[in-house]
């Protein structure tokens, strides 16, 4: 019976435990400083709304662990001494272990803002760092958001939601468009300013500037303009959270560094989830990816290794969601924000300016790369199939009912889209 | 540590303060509401067609004024901000005085209608007489505490109704299902029984029948009282007696399979109309945690088999003996009763098997035992019919269950143990809806692949107390007895990871956990390990 031990107990190292608990009889120790239990790190923002409560967060009552035999430790790793096999803790006391396995996700980026310290100046993406939004946020009436990313409209939504006036500082010309295509982000845009957000595209931050008791004031963006606020979310995406790993002999570049097994140079030693980076991309993917899903699926994987049976991290094809205030979005295959070389977007949009679609095609094989979708929910296992087979566009279009999965008696435009896809064919010929 | 994780989502500012307008609507319903109170404490109103008018209206009137004042202004999506902050819907001061005046009010008009002003001689007084000039209108005879119930139950589902329809108005299902619940208390509930009471007169009398009251919930369908009335009423009585018997064995089953338990529970029946609309801002006030689970599931087979029991020994009761007067006598109606429910419990026990947990395999043979124990119990001793004379087991089912349980607890302490209590718990009808829809039924939730990311929403705001995350994440279709498919979870879901779907039963039940995302290597390799 070997000890293994996780550090990390998001849903990458949980998940791996939980899965070396099904297929075999290992010590399994599950470590972690930020919080007691395993908790929905994606809910975050329902706690600070009101939706839930912090016990609402956790996907396993308490007594799950124990029953499992899955020991949990809190406490903050300080330093791993790898040839001895043994963890130092900031507390003083240390643990042996046989196979290790990394899984200390991420952490908000800065990049060196004058007064990105101060007081009031923070992101979120931890426990702590929700403790701190509502220490912070007690005092504010108004906030700046800096960086148009997932985190960014989200914590826009939860400071509206305590009726904070909000400056939204996005370096691109409309919401998230390093990700999105133009008319898709001009779309969110539209309805994050409905919302009454301060939305500021082609702007930067500058600075933020300091009280005299080194709390923020005001920030000043890269047009010289200086915006007043108690609050300043950095928003600019996120980083591996390795620092305390820095100068030892595990290889890293942005994140630890791992082979498709989730190997690292050391032997015995694993990294998954968030601060894993793949030496080898995979397919389109970047090497480091913090997603929920690909935790989970790094969780898995690494389990089956840890007992015995080596194997490769599969992800399959590119998906994901998110929701901007009142719009649920959902992505399946690659749709670029520009179409690539022999590629062609084809966009539809409804009225009310909720909805709308993208599809991706290759305009020489007319084969299916991928669709967005805003305010329409699609069926994964559909378009998953549809992009197994290398489906046309043709066929996609043809069958788009087969994929839909909004609810029971919503509005359908399928065939709206479908006459949408032929005239702007026309058009185009 | 635990500090934190107690206070954390009630350190910060609610956006919880009233509007204008929604302050105005308040003081319009309770207006309302104070004309009520003063009735009851016998003010007597001169004119008092006008003043009940003027009570009702306003009562209505503040409702939905609310709702405006809530939701008009704002984007349509989901409306759960603050939930968790307020008194009201966080089992704060507000809710435990709700929950006080409500459990206070069916207190007394379960055991103390006299106080409400119901005179056995001579004319009501107090809070019935202000209904008196109302219910003559529609059924040509005084008011009864029943009546003045109904009458606030109606204003309670459709004033509720719209309220809950303009929170979700983004959200079809949710309308629709809505309408129909208001349609039904509306329609069958409350007019149509009024109305067919105008009929009876001269040798014609039908008992007061909502016919969307199916037997369980109805438990008193089958009582003798009311199948004389249903006999002596002629065809038509006869015509109500059957659809009475066909309701539980042949409707229900049908629509069951094809829909899910969703037709009745949440599209028809008043308790659930209830639930919905007035109960709907306690719906996350729900149990979730496994041992909660296991306690449902033995109480409300229990109330099952205790239905059951008492009804077959009330019929039983006022079978004759005699074989020659008419068929179904006695022996042959005890008889019947043992070889269904062993037909039934062979036929589960054969076919599905392998879906019961353990608990209800003990609790399917343990009671089985029981009840064909008692019948044989009987026929050696001859002795009462299930050890208790039958006046003693309707008059305790009626008391405990129909008053205390459905509405005591049922509906008095919405704002403390949420809106489902009856349903999830108590009410026999859903169990055997339940039991259909576990075993026999089309309706599923369905699970979207890998999109699910855990948050909690769907479980949170299910008021059955279903951990529907625990489904989701792991890529399972969510299958439960309890599920009254009311949609909230699809709704809620930031994701769009659950539908509501009935489709094939081929694949409708995932056993083995789904690998997640669509890793197809990998689903092959467990698949070949578990050869």
């Amino acid at each position: 019976m070997e000890h293994i031990v996780i550090i990390g107990n998001g849903i990458s190292g949980v998940t791996a435990a939980r899965h070396v608990r099904k297929l075999s009889d290992h010590r399994i120790t599950v470590i972690s400083g930020e919080s007691d239990y395993f908790f929905s790190r994606t809910a975050l923002m329902y706690v600070y709304m009101g939706h839930m409560k912090w016990d609402h967060l956790k996907p396993y009552e308490d007594w799950f662990w124990e029953k499992n035999r899955i020991e949990l430790k809190k406490a903050w790793v300080e330093k791993i001494d790898f040839d001895n096999k043994k963890l130092q803790f900031s507390t003083g006391d240390s643990m042996d272990y046989d196979k290790l396995v990394i899984a200390t996700g991420s952490v908000y980026n800065k990049f060196g803002w004058e007064g990105e310290d101060l007081k009031g100046v923070q992101g979120l993406v931890s426990k702590q760092d929700l403790i701190e939004l509502e220490e912070n946020t007690a005092y504010t009436k108004k906030a700046v958001i800096v960086g148009g990313g997932l985190i960014g409209v989200e914590l826009a939504e939860m400071l509206r939601k305590r009726e904070i006036e909000v400056t939204f500082l996005v370096r691109e010309q409309a919401f998230w468009n390093n990700v999105l295509p133009l008319p898709e982000a001009k779309m969110i845009s539209e309805h994050i300013r409905s919302h009454h957000v301060d939305l500021r595209h082609n702007t930067e931050l500058d600075k933020i500037l300091s009280d005299e008791n080194g709390r923020v004031r005001a920030v000043r963006t890269s047009d010289g303009e200086e915006i007043e606020c108690q609050l300043v979310g950095l928003c600019a995406g996120v980083r591996p959270n390795i620092d305390f790993l820095k100068n030892s002999q595990l290889e890293t570049d942005r994140g630890i560094l791992v082979n498709e097994f989730l190997e690292t140079n050391i032997s015995d030693v694993y990294s998954i989830g968030d601060c894993a980076q793949q030496r080898e991309a995979i397919g389109s993917r970047k090497p480091v990816e913090a997603v929920w899903y690909t935790g989970r699926i790094m969780g898995e994987t690494m389990a089956r290794t840890l007992t015995g049976i080596r194997t490769a991290y599969q992800p399959g094809n590119w998906f994901n969601s998110a929701k901007f205030f009142d719009i649920e979005y959902q992505t399946y295959g690659w749709v670029w924000p520009e179409p690539k070389v022999n590629e062609q977007h084809f966009h539809w949009q409804h009225e009310s300016g909720l909805k709308a679609i993208t599809i991706a095609f290759d305009t020489e094989t007319r084969e299916f790369l991928g669709i967005n979708t805003f305010g329409i929910r699609m069926r994964q296992e559909v378009i998953d199939l549809w992009l197994n087979k290398n489906r046309k566009i043709d066929h996609v279009l043809a069958n788009l009912k087969l994929a839909n999965f909004d609810p029971e008696f919503y509005d359908r435009h399928e065939d709206e889209i479908f006459r949408s896809f032929k005239n702007n064919l026309q058009e185009a010929e | 540590m635990s500090r934190i994780e107690h206070n954390m989502s009630l350190t910060g500012d609610a956006p919880s303060a009233l509007n204008t307008q929604q302050k105005l609507s308040t003081l319009l319903g309770m207006s309302g509401l104070f004309i009520l109170l003063l009735a009851t404490f016998n003010l007597n109103f001169p004119n008092k067609t006008l003043w009940l008018s003027i009570s009702l209206i306003s009562v209505f009137a503040g409702i939905v004024w609310f709702a405006k004042a809530s939701y008009a202004d704002k984007h349509p999506g989901i409306k759960n901000d603050g939930i968790w902050f307020k008194s009201m819907t966080n089992r704060g001061f507000l809710a435990w005085l709700v929950g006080i005046s409500l459990t206070g009010f069916y207190i007394i008009l379960y055991l103390y209608p006299q106080y409400l002003g119901l005179r056995a001689e001579g004319d009501n007084t107090g809070l019935i007489a202000l209904f008196d000039p109302f219910s003559k209108l529609l059924s040509g005879n005084p008011a009864s505490q029943w009546f003045v119930y109904g009458t606030l139950y109606t204003i309670a589902i459709l004033a509720f109704g719209v309220k809950f329809m303009w929170k979700y108005r983004h959200n079809r299902y949710e309308k629709l299902r809505t309408v129909s619940v208001m349609f039904f208390q509306t329609a069958f509930a409350f007019l149509i029984p009024e109305l067919m009471a105008r009929l009876n007169g001269k040798g014609f009398s039908l008992p007061y029948y909502d016919l969307k009251n199916i037997w369980p919930l109805n438990y008193y369908n089958f009582e003798q009282y009311r199948v004389d009335e249903f006999i002596s009423a002629g065809t038509v009585g006869m015509i109500l007696l059957f659809f009475g018997i066909a309701s539980i064995f042949i409707i229900t089953p049908i629509l069951t399979y094809k829909y899910g338990k969703r037709w009745y529970c949440s599209w028809v029946c008043g308790c659930g109309g209830l639930a919905e609309t007035a109960g709907d801002p306690y719906r996350h006030l729900s149990d979730k945690s496994l041992f909660a689970w296991k306690v449902e599931r033995w109480v409300i087979h229990s109330v099952l088999v205790f239905v059951v029991l008492m009804t077959t020994a009330v019929i039983y009761s006022y079978l004759g003996y005699d074989a020659d007067k008419y068929w179904l006598n006695r022996d042959v109606f005890l008889i019947a009763v043992g070889v269904f429910l062993t037909l039934l419990f062979a036929g589960i026990w054969y076919f599905k098997r392998e879906e019961l947990e353990k608990d209800a395999r003990y609790g399917a043979i343990g009671y089985l035992v029981i009840i064909i124990s008692l019948i044989g119990f009987h026929y050696m001793s001859g002795s009462n019919l299930f050890l208790f004379n039958a006046e003693t087991l309707r008059v305790a089912y009626g008391f405990l269950i129909g008053s205390i349980f459905s509405g005591v607890i049922g509906t008095g302490f919405y704002p403390i143990f949420g809106n489902r209590v009856w349903c999830r718990f108590g009410c026999p009808m859903a169990a055997i809806l339940g039991m259909q829809q576990r075993l026999f039924s089309k309706f599923r939730i369905t699970t979207n692949g890998g999109q699910c990311i855990s948050c909690g929403n769907c479980s949170t705001y299910c008021e059955m107390g279903i951990d529907v995350r625990a489904y989701a994440q792991k890529g399972e279709n969510i299958v439960r007895s309890s599920c009254v498919g009311c949609g909230i979870c699809s709704a809620v879901c930031p994701r769009g990871v659950l539908k509501l779907e009935n489709g094939s039963q081929k694949n409708r039940i995932s056993s083995e956990e789904a690998v997640l995302g669509d890793n197809v290597d990998l689903l092959d390799l467990i698949k070949q390990k578990s050869n």
